[in-house]
């Protein structure tokens, strides 16, 4: 409180615009207040991906044969990148939808605020919550199922960045997708019906992966979700499960790539369709 | 009281009385006055084959508040969208502060405030959190804790805005198109849905910016209009019908006056341009008084009615 009042005073004696990068962080801090002020949708957002893998994980019991990794270890490595497509594809999609239709976004570009800084404080939010989100899939993986953390820092490094790339391209996906749904009434449906679809054929549910019928897995290679999966079972599993990939190898290298130009092709999306109004009053 | 004090400090030129509130006029009146903060020429907006805006022109001096008074459906919101720069027009030149609303900057931005209707968001939010959250967009804010007094919402300052009541949220809407402290303030059916106590609070909010701040306010109420403005257009089926200051709009000033009176316990009427003549015309043939004589001009209801009947009709 104090250091609002100290801001505010302080802008005064500058004449200059406050930066896209400070209203950016305000608008993160922002964005953090209200969403976790909204007790209800917090809780059942969070719980949703640890619940289905405490449920699942406790159905899939069988391990892989000379290896000693169980499948709801491997459920748990996909899950991670199942929790952080829902804290950002699902949660944004219908967060924006909803910012749309109550009309948060015309009020905001009504002000001088730079669009970056929208997209900032967005990406404050999703890194925040997403992490809390993969500590929760974590903890309960490791608790229930035996998960191993990594012990090298390389294994750690390759988190990071499938992190970094799964949270972005999926984070504008979000964006892009709160576009379609026609209100905030519809946009749950709207943004979870192609999720779940998305998390069949990218092979979440499915263990292995290499079980899914050949068509299935040709589309789902097309999206980022198959890939970021793949990435956090690089980072989980031991090198004897590269067996039960579909190319038989981790795929650093085309994990980065996929990951990568879906960032961009998401990032032009959003450029390309981003409305500040709702379809009703348009 | 650091609050004022800050305020204080920051305008140099300000006298103590005016402290954060008077003063861009009496400051820039230089300048100033007589500078043009809204030139709309041929305006038109369809939506299909409905014209929502209909060629309309009007001009909006610095300083001035001016009111755009219509019916429901008449096109004032679509003409505030488009000078805000929330809608594209199909026709027509505007300028807004020098700028076409269609590719302002974010430099002209700063310079407006902007108050919607329909804004439901931040539910989470308390008052205080929101008006110095959106304080931070501007290069010169007034002090949050002021704008908050100053819409008279400094008993419901932390309480979040879900709680808060109608009338309360629209001043809070206010607080926010005022706190960046705005040339040219948009205000769209402020007061929809007031009951008359809080219509006429309201008003005093509004009255405090004048000279300040150039208004411009969309209202269908007619008192409304006549309480706030320095001058009135009426709006109606996307054509400005009128303008004028209250007292003159539509020709009320010399509009034809009716003449009443009793000739022999028969009432009798005359429509005239010249009710004086008129008047003198029957004292003569009376010889004396007139017996029931009433004259009446038009009341500006009249004239609105009229104004909006002409078209609608």
């Amino acid at each position: 409180m104090t250091t609002a009042v100290a801001t505010a005073s302080a802008s005064i004696a500058v004449t200059r615009p406050p930066s896209a990068l400070r209203i950016g962080l305000s608008r993160g801090v922002l964005e953090l207040r209200m969403f976790f002020r909204e007790r209800d949708a917090v809780v059942f957002m969070f719980a949703l991906p640890p619940t289905l893998l405490a449920l699942l994980g406790s159905i899939f019991t069988e391990s892989f044969q000379g290896t000693g990794v169980t499948a709801s270890q491997v459920f748990t490595a996909s899950m991670i990148a199942g929790g952080i497509a829902s804290t950002t594809f699902v949660s944004l999609g219908i967060w924006i939808a909803a910012e749309r239709d109550n009309g948060t976004l015309r009020r905001l570009r009504s002000v001088p605020m730079p669009p970056l800084s929208y997209l900032m404080g967005k990406i404050v939010l999703v890194v925040v919550t997403s992490a809390a989100e993969v500590a929760v899939l974590l903890t309960v993986g490791v608790v229930l199922f035996d998960l191993q953390l990594p012990a090298t820092a390389e294994r750690w490094f390759t988190f990071g960045w499938v992190f970094v790339l799964t949270t972005i391209s999926f984070s504008l996906l979000g964006i892009a997708v709160s576009n379609l749904a026609r209100s905030a009434r519809s946009a749950p449906a709207v943004v979870n019906l192609p999720f779940l679809v998305l998390e069949f054929i990218s092979g979440v549910f499915i263990i292995p992966i290499t079980e899914l019928p050949g068509l299935l897995l040709s589309v789902g290679s097309l999206f980022p979700l198959k890939w970021a999966a793949q990435g956090f079972r690089s980072v989980f599993l031991p090198d004897s499960m590269t067996v039960h990939e579909v190319a038989g190898a981790w795929e650093h290298g085309r994990i980065a790539l996929v990951l990568g130009a879906w960032c961009l092709g998401g990032l032009l999306l959003c450029l390309k369709t981003f409305r500040w109004r709702g379809r009703r009053d348009s | 009281m650091n609050t004022v004090l800050a305020v204080a400090v920051s305008f140099d030129r300000r006298t103590p009385e005016s402290v954060g509130w008077t003063s861009r006029a009496t400051r820039d009146n230089t300048h100033d006055r007589g500078m043009t903060a809204i030139d709309v020429h041929n305006l038109r907006k369809t939506y299909g084959a409905h014209a929502a805006v209909d060629d309309l022109d009007v001009t909006i001096e610095d300083g001035e508040v001016f009111a755009l008074l219509g019916p429901n459906g008449a096109g004032k919101t679509t003409t505030i969208e488009i000078l805000t720069g929330h809608r594209r027009r199909d026709r027509g030149r505007v300028q807004v502060l020098g700028q076409d609303p269609e590719r302002a900057g974010l430099d002209w931005r700063v310079q407006i405030g902007v108050v919607l209707q329909e804004v439901h968001d931040a539910g989470q939010l308390t008052v205080a959190e929101v008006v110095r959250h959106y304080a931070r967009y501007y290069p010169s804010p007034y002090q949050p804790d002021e704008v908050i007094a100053r819409v008279g919402l400094s008993d419901s300052a932390e309480l979040r805005l879900l709680a808060l009541s109608g009338g309360q949220r629209r001043r809070l809407d206010v607080a926010l198109g005022i706190v960046g402290r705005p040339r040219l303030l948009f205000l769209d059916e402020p007061t929809t849905g007031f009951d008359p106590e809080a219509r006429r609070q309201f008003w005093e909010i509004i009255r405090a910016l004048r000279g300040d701040t150039t208004v411009l306010l969309t209202t269908h109420y007619l008192d409304e209009a006549e309480a706030l403005a320095d001058r009135v257009g009426v709006i109606t089926a996307g054509r400005l019908v009128a303008v004028g200051s209250p007292a003159e709009l539509g020709g009320r000033a010399d509009a034809p006056a009716e003449v009443r009176w009793l000739d022999g316990g028969t009432p009798r009427a005359a429509t005239t341009s010249d009710p004086s003549g008129a008047v003198a015309e029957l004292s003569r043939r009376f010889g004396g008084p007139v017996p029931g004589l009433v004259v009446t001009r038009p009341s500006l209801e009249d004239i609105y009615l009229d104004l909006i009947g002409d078209v609608t009709s």
